[in-house]
């Protein structure tokens, strides 16, 4: 498995996009602390690359690096492998990849401008995303065989993620105008990982308390540590799940 | 010569019958409760340092009560500690700790019944439950005292300084912190609030009722649990004054309901949930003032009328002004908006296409609170992308037909 892992990494960081990927993130987070005049500001602005670009990239690059190393694939199954393992290397070669590119492209400016906690639950939430949306891309490339498909699904999937599901809370908010939403809201937020980070970020940042009651409701639940722990503990389902499923679906998947 | 010489002579018989008398360990009276029996109107009660239990001291002569190194006068909470009933009395430089607690009697650490020209000057007033409490005073003059309590609950504690049906009034240079309202009036006229600083207080920093022809300049009003507060009065002028850091979930940097013929200028609003928050205006001028970091630098409720904004630095607020309605009758005129996009073909610094300072974000978040919960996700930006070139749910009518494309001031 480690070799097959290490075979991964250094493929991918052989290859330029992730590079290009890192530069960008680098570039932009620099240039978002250093335009801003306090810093706090540029973590909210860096919050909108982190919750739209991460998300984005991730899943589209994981999704044509597994279609474009089908043959790879089928080498590696053809050996005394387990279908398993071959699969779960993949799937780390590929998050611990791209996780490095974002701790080097907006970890380190995030440290040297904002190194608290929320710049430490940034930096946590950005690395999780990275893993949450390989994974689901994964699922994505495991379910369909088709390499045009399965790519429109992948941005299908990203932009259900970061835009048509909040499209559906605003709708929901609509229909349930006269009934208390608030709590109803904490539940819906964890089906969607976008949602679920950006709301504990923006917890964090004083900027809380303008969001009045529902600011209040959400503070009281994702404030105190049994919530943290629950929000983390959503996200890290969130890759367990798809990829537990994607590896189950491979196990037996007629390559 | 003649009438000089009798003015002078005045003065003199004045100046010999106006006599002072010690107040200490080491004088003849001990206490300052007989220096106060003994002494006439027109006396000066000098009192040394140290400590002084006095219970509750009532004054019922014009004189002058002063503390040479800050005496301190102790309630043992328990009693209201200094009464004041006669015009002109001097109260200086005290350390007044410790009074009573009861919202039957409104115990205070100085309390005025009645009076007029009062003087409560330098002191320093801890652990009261109201601070200085002026009941139908003229002309009295609050100036440089420094008021803290440590209230937690708005019903355990009372207000730093209090003025209930006074007239001409000033109140000058306070500090006051931890109590219920830092400055508050009701049924007062003609006053003047200038210099104070009001912080740290459990509700509002500064709370007018009823009190017409105020004028309130260079204060300032920070970190309060709700901050300033004005209804129902008419013609107050505000000017110069400081309002930052009022976060909350009902907080805002000053609430304007019921308020008739208001002038605002050259305030500052920063850090506040929301900077001013109006219902029920009417005529109310602002211009020169500036708004930064802000939740929402104006939330106008479709109550107000003729209220005019003109030349005023909008920068750095999430959202900056909310409405309740699609009824407008206010009128935005030449500030400057740091969201604003348009362009100056005529390079004449003013904006050549309207600006609409109301996000529709915003309008849905008026209507429905809970879609706070999309706050700063990517549709909700997407949507006021949309309305800003089509817009159909914002109010037609908010707008700023001439906006600056540099700050006005």
């Amino acid at each position: 498995m480690k070799k097959i892992v290490k075979y991964v990494i250094t493929d991918i960081l052989r290859n330029k996009i992730v590079l290009v990927y890192t530069l960008f993130l680098l570039v932009s987070s620099f240039s978002v602390f250093s335009l801003e005049d306090n810093s706090s500001k540029g973590l909210l602005s860096l919050l909108n690359i982190i919750l739209i670009v991460v998300p984005l990239v991730s899943i589209i690059f994981s999704s044509i690096y597994v279609y474009n190393s089908a043959e790879f694939i089928e080498l590696l199954v053809s050996q005394p492998l387990k279908r398993k393992t071959i699969w779960l290397s993949l799937f780390t070669g590929l998050s611990t990849s791209l996780s490095i590119a974002f701790f080097i492209g907006a970890g380190i400016p995030v440290l040297i401008y904002q190194a608290n906690m929320i710049g430490f639950t940034m930096i946590l939430i950005g690395l999780l995303l990275s893993i949450i949306f390989v994974a689901i891309a994964m699922l994505a490339t495991v379910k369909t065989r088709d390499k045009a498909k399965g790519i429109g699904a992948a941005i299908m999937l990203w932009l259900y993620f970061s835009l048509l599901f909040d499209g559906l809370v605003l709708f929901l908010l609509f229909q349930f105008a006269d009934y208390p939403m608030e709590k109803p809201m904490i539940a819906i937020s964890a089906f969607n990982p976008i949602d679920l980070s950006r709301i504990l970020i923006l917890l964090q940042l004083d900027v809380s308390a303008m969001m009045g009651y529902t600011g209040a409701v959400f503070k009281d639940f994702f404030g105190t540590y049994a919530g943290i722990i629950f929000s983390f503990a959503i996200l890290v389902l969130w890759i367990v799940l798809p990829v537990w499923y994607a590896a189950r679906k491979f196990n037996t998947k007629d390559l | 010569m003649r009438s000089l010489l009798f003015i002078m002579s005045v003065f003199l018989y004045v100046g010999a019958t106006a006599k002072t008398i010690h107040v200490g360990a080491n004088r003849t009276y001990k206490n300052i409760r007989a220096a106060v029996d003994a002494a006439l109107a027109g006396d000066t009660v000098l009192v040394d340092a140290g400590m002084y239990k006095e219970k509750n001291l009532v004054i019922k002569k014009s004189i002058v009560l002063k503390g040479i190194n800050q005496p301190v006068l102790d309630g043992e909470k328990k009693y209201e500690i200094i009464s004041i009933m006669a015009d002109g009395t001097v109260v200086e430089g005290f350390r007044i700790i410790h009074s009573g607690i009861s919202s039957m009697e409104d115990l205070s650490g100085i309390k005025v019944y009645d009076s007029k020209n009062v003087l409560i000057k330098n002191n320093v007033l801890e652990d009261t439950f109201f601070g200085i409490y002026i009941q139908n005073g003229l002309s009295c003059t609050i100036e440089n005292n420094q008021l803290t309590a440590n209230g937690k609950e708005e019903q355990q504690s009372g207000n730093g300084i209090h003025c209930w049906k006074c007239d001409s009034m000033r109140i000058i240079a306070n500090k006051v912190t931890g109590h219920r309202d830092g400055i508050y009036f009701e049924f007062v006229k003609n006053s003047i609030i200038w210099r104070n600083t009001s912080t740290k207080n459990i509700r509002y920093g500064l709370h007018f009722m009823f009190s017409n022809d105020d004028m309130y300049v260079s204060n300032i009003f920070s970190n309060n649990g709700s901050g300033v507060s004005v209804m129902f009065s008419n013609r107050i002028k505000m000017f110069s004054n400081y309002f930052e850091e009022n976060w909350g979930d009902a907080s805002h940097g000053i609430l304007l309901k019921e308020i008739s013929d208001g002038y605002m200028q050259g305030n500052h609003f920063n850090k506040n949930t929301s900077a001013i928050f109006m219902e029920g205006g009417n005529r109310i001028y602002m211009t020169y003032n500036t708004f930064e970091n802000n939740g929402w630098a104006l939330k106008i409720q479709a109550s107000c009328l003729d209220v005019v904004l003109e030349h005023n630095n909008f920068s750095g607020n999430t959202f900056d002004v909310g409405t309740n309605g699609s009824l407008v009758q206010n009128t935005f005129n030449n500030n400057y908006w740091d969201k604003y996009e348009g362009y100056d073909l005529n390079k004449d610094k003013i904006g050549d296409v309207p600006y609409r300072p109301v996000s529709m974000y915003s309008m849905i978040v008026e209507k429905y609170p809970p879609a706070m919960i999309l706050f700063r996700s990517f549709i909700t930006s997407l949507l006021d992308k949309t309305e800003k070139i089509l817009p159909s749910l914002t109010p037609e009518n908010l707008k700023d037909n001439a906006p600056l494309m540099k700050k006005a001031f």
